[in-house]
């Protein structure tokens, strides 16, 4: 079977992973043969963090991010499992609580056993919030090796741009055409909104951290995701946009605030890289396939592309291979 | 004298415009658009506050060509048919907020504007002064102002001085949750100005908190994080909607004043002697 995917972002490239699992022949269109640093999963933070993230997200980002963990676990080359500290500073401790209310799968961490898991946050923070089964990956390098394997397999890449505006009807000779662009599909998929994201690579060889560490802040919930190679990934805004190309100041403030905040060994950092993207969204921020013909949809991702795409390429795959309808997620089923 | 039923709600009158619900709720913080959409319903609220400084972007955006860059959230929030307030929120400075109010203006074409300049970072403490300037500036160009103030009876005076038809004291810092920080401070607001629309706005974070403001007498409550961040937005909405309509009705019916004895709600004359003497 012929499966043509529009998108290389990690929804097109776990679509394209498990077709090819079913030994079908897949074409990704995109804009770039190589590692897309267009998309949202070129500044995606990378935290498999199916707890924390249930303090705002549905139940169904926890079920979606089991499976995906599973995959991401055998498929990316730096996936780890040290779980996620979640801090805040001694003003904002009834944060910590609230927190807790509204999350499960953790455990509270005072005093020593916070200098056990990060010995340079132990004299920072006295209390903290411990999810240990919680991981992370490097998105580029995953993604970057996700691209090798399934060039390896057969996959091919053409390098194009779909113009499938009203005045022009998109057709292909594929059996399937799988639409994984995110926002640039919003013309198709109105309902889509834009959440813009801002974030921010820096470089310290003064302060090591070994997982994910996220501060809780009344307004913007900030993490920081240690690298190889003394590297950290400080994100993100969440702001109702579609804009993808201004970082403001005062969101770049509050990400390196939220940073100096966690330890003052950040005001030394080398600033390498400032970020922006605008996260593809329906109504509810959670993940959907539609079928419209031959075309499906995998949309809205939000900021669980990684926790959900593995997931969401499987019920896709199933549902045009063998009939399955993955109703949770499935809102339009047009032949 | 005492009306077989209670006295109807009054509808409450802002600028001349006429509303059934006392709740009016912020848009911001919610787990998703859906959530919000579903809170607002089941607040009742007739009004939703929306920002726009970090949101609106710069003018057309780039890749999509439409007017602003969230103007499709905005529109979501419009679905649910109350009416937008738009707010200055974040605003430090009086050029800044009205800058803001010109786009808040152009992009939702409605003269109303919740009035924000705020003056300090810990504690988002109104700045009086910038205030009531930025107050005189835009009521003079026709905006419908709805200042974000404290309790101060003075800083009262001024805003209505420059044009405000509707003050909305601050319970106690945004966010906070803290309820009403200065209940004797809102009810000297009241008592002098008692023709005034009065709205708290900010720092509620428990329904009884709300029904409280709506007990000392005040027209309406503004509030945002207590249901956006509440472990179940929609019902907690629910909450407040009810505790606002009982305390406003609670305001109506006329409350006793509290004393420090007992006072026996059954009439004791008539009851038998030896009922309270441990028997016969």
């Amino acid at each position: 079977m012929k499966i043509e995917i529009i998108g290389s972002g990690v929804s097109g490239l776990c679509c394209a992973h498990a077709f090819v699992e079913r030994d079908c022949e897949v074409n990704i269109i995109a804009a770039s043969d190589a590692l897309d640093s267009t998309c949202c999963s070129w500044w995606a933070g990378g935290m498999l963090a199916p707890g924390c993230e249930g303090e705002s997200a549905e139940p169904l980002i926890a079920t979606l991010a089991a499976e995906s963990m599973t995959f991401w676990q055998t498929v990316a080359p730096a996936y780890t499992k040290a779980g996620t500290l979640v801090v805040a500073t001694s003003r904002d401790q009834p944060l910590l609580n609230n927190f807790a209310r509204n999350t499960e799968g953790w455990h509270r961490v005072e005093g020593e056993e916070i200098h056990q898991l990060e010995p340079d946050l132990g004299e920072r923070f006295s209390r903290a919030l411990f999810f240990a089964d919680e991981a992370h990956l490097d998105p580029r390098q995953t993604l970057s090796h996700l691209i090798d394997t399934l060039k390896k397999h057969g996959v091919t890449f053409t390098q194009r741009h779909i113009d499938d505006g009203p005045s022009n009807q998109y057709s292909s000779a594929a059996d399937w055409i799988i639409d994984c662009r995110g926002l640039g599909a919003q013309h198709v998929l109105p309902e889509l909104r834009g959440v813009k994201g801002e974030m921010l690579h820096i470089h310290s060889d003064e302060i090591k951290l070994s997982r994910p560490v996220r501060l809780l802040h009344p307004r913007i919930p900030l993490y920081i995701v240690p690298r190889e190679k003394s590297l950290f990934m400080i994100g993100a805004t969440m702001i109702e946009s579609t804009e993808r190309h201004r970082a403001s100041v005062r969101s770049v403030l509050e990400l390196l605030s939220a940073a100096y905040a966690l330890h003052p060994a950040f005001g030394e950092a080398e600033i390498l890289e400032i970020g922006v993207e605008a996260r593809p969204a329906f109504t509810d921020n959670l993940p959907q396939l539609r079928r419209r013909g031959k075309t499906l949809a995998v949309n809205g991702m939000y900021r669980h592309g990684f926790l959900a795409a593995p997931a969401m390429a499987r019920r896709c795959v199933e549902f045009a291979l063998d009939g399955i309808i993955p109703s949770e997620v499935m809102n339009e089923n047009t032949p | 004298m005492t009306p077989e039923k209670a006295v109807p709600n009054e509808a409450l009158n802002l600028y001349g415009s006429e509303f059934t619900s006392r709740f009016l709720i912020g848009s911001a913080q919610y787990p998703s658009p859906a959530i919000l959409l579903d809170a607002i319903a089941a607040s009742g609220a007739d009004i939703v506050t929306v920002s726009l400084r970090r949101e609106a972007g710069k003018g057309v955006d780039k890749d999509t060509g439409k007017e602003s860059a969230g103007q499709q959230f905005w529109s979501l929030i419009q679905q649910s048919g109350a009416r937008l307030l738009p707010n200055t929120a974040g605003c430090k400075t009086v050029k800044e907020a009205v800058n803001t109010a010109h786009m808040a203006r152009e992009l939702f074409a409605t003269p109303w504007l919740k009035l924000e300049v705020i003056g300090e970072d810990d504690t988002l403490q109104p700045d009086v002064f910038g205030l009531v300037e930025a107050a005189r500036i835009l009521c003079a160009e026709g905006f419908q102002v709805f200042p974000y103030t404290t309790d101060d009876l003075v800083v009262a005076d001024k805003l209505l001085a420059a044009g405000c038809e509707v003050l909305m004291p601050w319970g106690s810092p945004i966010g906070s949750g803290r309820g009403l920080n200065n209940p004797f401070a809102l009810k000297a607001l009241r008592a002098h100005f008692p023709d005034t629309t009065l709205i708290v706005d900010a720092g509620i974070g428990l329904p009884s908190q709300a029904a409280q403001a709506m007990e000392l007498g005040y027209d309406a409550i503004l509030l945002n994080t207590a249901v956006a961040k509440a472990g179940d937005p929609v019902t907690m909405a629910s909450a407040f909607a009810q505790a606002i309509e009982a305390g406003h009705t609670a305001f109506n019916a006329g409350a006793i004043e509290a004393r420090d004895m007992a006072c026996p709600s059954t009439p004791v004359l008539g009851s038998p002697f030896w009922h309270g003497t441990g028997g016969a």
